[in-house]
């Protein structure tokens, strides 16, 4: 009698089908990884990890133009989730083509790998749409288990092996903080829901309450050790050096996104009344990151490195279109992640091919910057992507990074932030002494290079692992990877097209400051 | 004539085009040829809208050929273009130097080998004509937009080309290699650096203006004009622009990229780049900043005028003492636009109206001048070294002769445009800042001093040890040619740009000069102008002066 008493709250499947979608296909690749035949193993697993991704890319585009609360307002689904779905989806996608036939899945079981990599999924999109603090953690920790284990994936490379060390560690204390922040709130308002901690914050004038103070400011550095914003940023560089390249490029686009989400979320909805006191402090923060970000790309000569570092930089950038807590700023962030995401999978995509060999014939193999030397004159189509990449992450015209940049500055301006949006411009200036070394190392005049190949170290005794695990790698000249190249062209394809022609990704952010409410 | 759009995006179009094309047929004269092409027609519609922006008389200023397109309805940016007396002839300049060096270029790639001569593209020639033409569609871009935002666009983007077209071009020995790396990656930081303080200053204008105004946000020159922005606003802005167009000239203190962008560069793009880029900072000053900041610009004209002033003599200078041919031909250019800045912080008409002929000037001469450098340090066995040229000119007088005809006209001889252009300049400083005008007629002086230094170095003295005294080649002819011939032409008459430049030139500095509450009586100037006619050359003076009555 007991459980009749009980009454669930009422579902609206299709509002949360996207999600349903990304969960089922975890479990059937999940199984499908468990088959005898190799093929289907290393071929299906991937095809239906795809088919997942596609499916809730297109229950997402069903859905767009709702807006409204769903399971009793634990989640919201509002053109801020659905944007933040389809980058979450593309960057998934992404993953998956780029990890078909990398050493990560392969040793990892590529079942493991791929239902890891949408359940990950799985728990940004629930954090795009999170509109209540419990929702909030769920969807963080369903994003960042996966994760750590997917840092680990290739198990003989101890460096991947540390990278999933640290970043459980580091991430797990910012878990904690976080948690430990949402606490408090809860404690000083009494609700779990954004919109009642809003109007709990501003009804009972609880905005300068010490509880709500100490509870906001560990939401914020909960919130950076994820969106790696300085200074709680120094588990990236490691991470994203040492994690394997698909989780590295998954990591960057889609963790980013999910975690700019829920600070857009939490920050600009549940804790505005509240914002005279956070909105200094983000910008600082905004401020560090920027200059700490770009300061630290300088010379590094791993391309992952720069680009960890380069992307704690842009995280200082995006946050610049939080502080201002206005629906400008919201779509000026939301619109630099999509533009981010596709010229770091451009990026992302060229390191993968020079990490494998598919690069220039007469440089060395990996992450380094002379991997890429002459690529202009020996593959063209993979210099294209990468010097539009560099080009946009510095913010030239006629990529979609300047518009993106362009947007924020805007936002931030409009805000009463000038200062910040100086601080942009000058983070950018110092961008470029990372950026452009990279493109002239592609472009400038090859030489003959005699520098001797890395030598591969013999394979490590190990313990467990997949069945393909022990088979030799493929030989040098069979390792044709057209999806690699594929991947590169069309992201820097879009970001030259959106640098060119950017209504169109106007057009799918516009709504976004209005869901927030911010207007 | 056709619309601007279509003579911005030509030659881009062609670049693609022959590099499209070259791909497909393997054949490097393709690409080449459809470079050539498409530079020609640009070339052909600028002259084309010269001729036709007299139509409106002298006073005329409006804009012409106005193509307004909302480009990105959010940000209130609009793709507007149009044709004023300021950039018409900047237009035709910049039209006209990249057909020079496509041609320079194509007739040196028809004879491959010719010498100890760089190749402009050793293994993508393709390549080397794409970026070509995209530098020559932005360029153009960045002088017929009157919308600020896209104007910004277009001059951060019209740098990137020139980073690959410096990065890719020239000798492969390692040395050599890391060399031009450095040099381009420090070139690129330096402009981008000034490019990116406008950036955010610009957008800085729209957003404040439309808070102003309580409007929607526009980058539109004319809206943002007709409602400047507060004093305190207009000064911070005013020195974000000021150090992107000084760095970009480049001026005194900030011209540390030049001397080893100027080495790195292959010869062709270093004449457009010294004959072309630097005009565009020196027409956002006018068209822009002096429009948009008048207050600012008032309140800092006497910094700006050290400014223009220390590199006119830092340039003078630097350019005597200089050995390597290049590197006079840069601080030579450093003085030159020092000139110019100078007349553009008169804040008056004859100073702007001067140093818009000046800017034509100096690109008509500076190009030829790197041209028939080049030509010389082949005849030299590859050497750029003043010390080893020399002694030629006995053999080759067609060469001398055009040499002599550049060297004067960079001294500013009377009877040049150049001449007429630093008379203009001076009669503005002198009308409103006596004491800088005094100081800035030693620069006069000293550009003879090293013009003339130049040319008898390279031209006269003993024959260098390695020096092989051949006469220019017709090749070299037919580049060399319709350059010098341009600068006759502006020589004879100067007032084809001064007439048309009036009216605009006039509105550019109009608020500006307002905003000194020193109003300038009409009579000034033209006494002034008569009374320093005594001591200049008849023909060079009745035309500044006539150009300076109202």
């Amino acid at each position: 009698m007991m459980l009749a008493t009980l009454k669930g709250p009422p579902v609206d499947f299709a509002a949360i089908s996207p999600l349903i979608a990304l969960l089922a296909g975890a479990a059937v690749v999940l199984l499908v990884g468990m088959l005898g035949s190799r093929r289907a193993r290393t071929q299906l697993v991937p095809a239906l990890a795809l088919v997942a991704l596609g499916a809730a890319a297109g229950l997402t585009i069903w859905q767009w133009g709702v807006e409204k609360a769903v399971l009793a307002g634990a989640l919201r689904v509002d053109t801020l989730s659905l944007t933040l779905n389809l980058i979450l989806v593309a960057g998934g996608a992404a993953a998956v083509l780029l990890g078909w036939r990398s050493l990560a899945a392969r040793e990892a079981a590529h079942g493991e790998f791929h239902a890891l990599l949408l359940t990950s999924v799985a728990g940004m999109s629930l954090l795009g749409a999170a509109e209540n603090t419990v929702s909030l953690f769920l969807g963080l920790e369903l994003l960042s288990i996966p994760l750590y284990v997917l840092c680990a994936t290739e198990l003989r490379r101890e460096r991947s092996l540390e990278a999933g060390l640290k970043y459980l560690i580091v991430g797990s204390v910012g878990s904690a903080t976080l948690l430990y922040g949402l606490a408090l709130i809860y404690g000083a308002t009494g609700a779990t829901d954004f919109g009642a901690i809003s109007s709990a914050l501003a009804h009972n004038n609880l905005a300068t309450d010490p509880l709500t103070l100490a509870g906001v400011a560990l939401c914020v550095v909960g919130l950076c050790f994820k969106a790696s914003v300085a200074p709680f940023h120094q588990w990236t560089p490691d991470v994203y050096e040492g994690a394997p390249t698909p989780v590295t490029a998954f990591m960057a686009v889609a963790t980013k996104a999910a975690a700019l989400g829920a600070f857009l979320r939490l920050f600009d909805v549940a804790l505005i009344e509240t914002h005279a006191d956070w909105g200094p402090a983000v910008a600082a923060l905004a401020a560090i990151t920027i200059v700490v970000g770009n300061v630290g790309a300088l010379g590094q000569p791993s391309l992952k490195r720069m680009l960890a570092y380069s992307s704690v930089a842009q995280a200082g950038y995006m946050l610049a279109g939080v502080v201002v807590a206005s629906a400008l700023g919201a779509q000026a962030t939301v619109f630099y992640l999509a533009v981010y995401m596709f010229m770091n999978l451009a990026a992302f995509a060229v390191i993968l091919a020079c990490e494998r060999g598919m690069g220039s014939p007469g440089a060395p193999r990996g992450d380094r910057q002379a991997a890429l030397r002459g690529l202009a004159h020996t593959r063209p189509e993979l210099a294209w992507p990468m010097t539009l990449a560099m080009l946009g992450l510095a913010g030239i015209p006629a990529t979609a990074g300047f518009m993106g940049k362009f947007y924020l500055i805007d936002a931030a301006v409009t805000g009463g932030y000038t200062w910040l949006g100086i601080v942009i411009v000058i983070g950018s200036m110092i961008s470029l002494g990372y950026y452009l070394p990279v493109i002239a190392t592609m472009w400038a005049s090859p030489e003959p290079a005699e520098e001797p190949q890395a030598i591969e170290s013999p394979l490590p005794a190990l313990a467990g692992g997949s069945p393909e695990l022990d088979q030799p790698l493929a030989p040098e000249g069979a390792r044709r990877e057209p999806e690699v190249t594929f991947l590169a062209l069309l992201a820097a394809a879009a970001t030259l097209f959106f640098g060119i022609i950017p209504q169109p990704l106007f057009d799918l952010v516009h709504g976004v400051g209005g869901a927030l409410g911010l207007l | 004539m056709p619309a601007l759009s279509f003579l911005i995006w030509l030659p881009l179009a062609c670049g693609v085009l022959g590099a499209i094309a070259g791909r497909a047929t393997r054949n490097p004269r393709v690409p080449a040829l459809l470079a050539l092409v498409g530079a020609l027609g640009a070339l052909g519609l600028a002259i084309g809208y010269i001729a036709e922006y007299g139509g409106g008389g002298p006073h005329s200023s409006g804009l012409t050929h106005v193509t307004d397109v909302v480009w990105i309805a959010e940000l209130g940016i609009h793709y507007k273009l149009g044709v004023s007396g300021l950039n018409v002839f900047l237009v035709g300049l910049t039209t006209l130097l990249f057909a020079a060096a496509v041609l320079a270029a194509n007739l040196r790639g028809a004879v491959r080998g010719d010498g100890a001569e760089r190749d402009p593209a050793p293994d993508r020639p393709w390549l080397f004509w794409l970026f070509l033409a995209l530098a020559e569609s932005a360029v153009l871009g960045a002088f017929l937009a009157q919308d600020l935002a896209l104007f910004v666009a277009f001059f951060d983007l019209m740098l990137i080309p020139f980073y690959f077209l410096t990065l890719m071009g020239g000798p492969t020995s390692r040395g050599e290699r890391e060399e031009r790396v450095k040099a381009t990656i420090k070139l690129v930081i330096y402009t981008l650096v000034g490019s990116l303080l406008m950036l955010a200053a610009a957008v800085a204008t729209g957003v404040l203006d439309a808070q102003q105004t309580g409007g929607h946000i526009t980058f539109v020159l004319s809206q943002l004009q007709a409602n400047p922005l507060g004093r305190g606003s207009q000064e911070w802005i005013f020195l974000c622009f000021a150090a992107a167009f000084l760095v970009k000239m480049p001026a005194f203190p900030l011209h540390g990229w030049m001397p080893d962008g100027y080495r790195a560069m292959p010869l062709e793009v270093l004449m457009v780049f010294s004959g072309v880029l630097s005009k565009v900072g020196a027409y956002g000053f006018l068209a822009i900043v002096l429009p948009l900041f008048p207050q600012a610009a008032g309140h800092f004209q006497t910094l700006m005028l050290i400014v223009a002033l220390l590199s006119i003599l830092y340039g003078s200078a630097v350019a005597f003492t200089q050995r390597d041919a290049r590197l006079i031909a840069g601080y030579s250019s450093v003085a030159q636009l020092g000139f110019i800045t100078l007349g553009i912080f008169a804040l008056n008409p004859q100073g702007a109206q001067g140093a818009l002929l000046q800017m034509v000037n100096h690109g008509l001469v500076v190009a030829p001048l790197l041209f028939i450098l080049a030509v010389l340090s082949r005849r030299a066995g590859g050497s750029e070294d003043v010390r080893e040229m020399g002694g030629i000119a006995f053999r080759a007088p067609v060469l001398a002769a055009l040499f002599l005809i550049v060297a004067l006209a960079t001294l500013a001889m009377p009877g040049s445009a150049n001449f007429v252009g630093e008379f203009l300049i001076l009669l503005g400083v002198f009308n409103s800042k006596l004491a800088i005008a005094a100081i800035a007629f030693a620069g006069v002086v000293m550009a003879s001093v090293y013009a003339l230094r130049l040319f008898i170095r390279a031209m006269h003295n003993r024959v260098g040890s390695h020096v092989d005294s051949r006469e220019i080649s017709w090749r070299d002819g037919a580049v060399l040619v319709p350059l010098v011939a341009g600068i006759l032409f502006m020589a004879l008459y100067p007032q084809l740009a001064l007439k048309r430049s009036e009216g605009s030139a006039k509105l550019a500095v109009a608020s500006a000069q307002a905003s000194l509450r020193a109003p300038a009586t009409t009579g000034a100037p033209a006494t002034t102008g008569a009374s320093a006619s005594t001591s200049a050359s008849a023909s060079a003076s009745a035309s500044a002066s006539a150009s300076v009555r109202p």
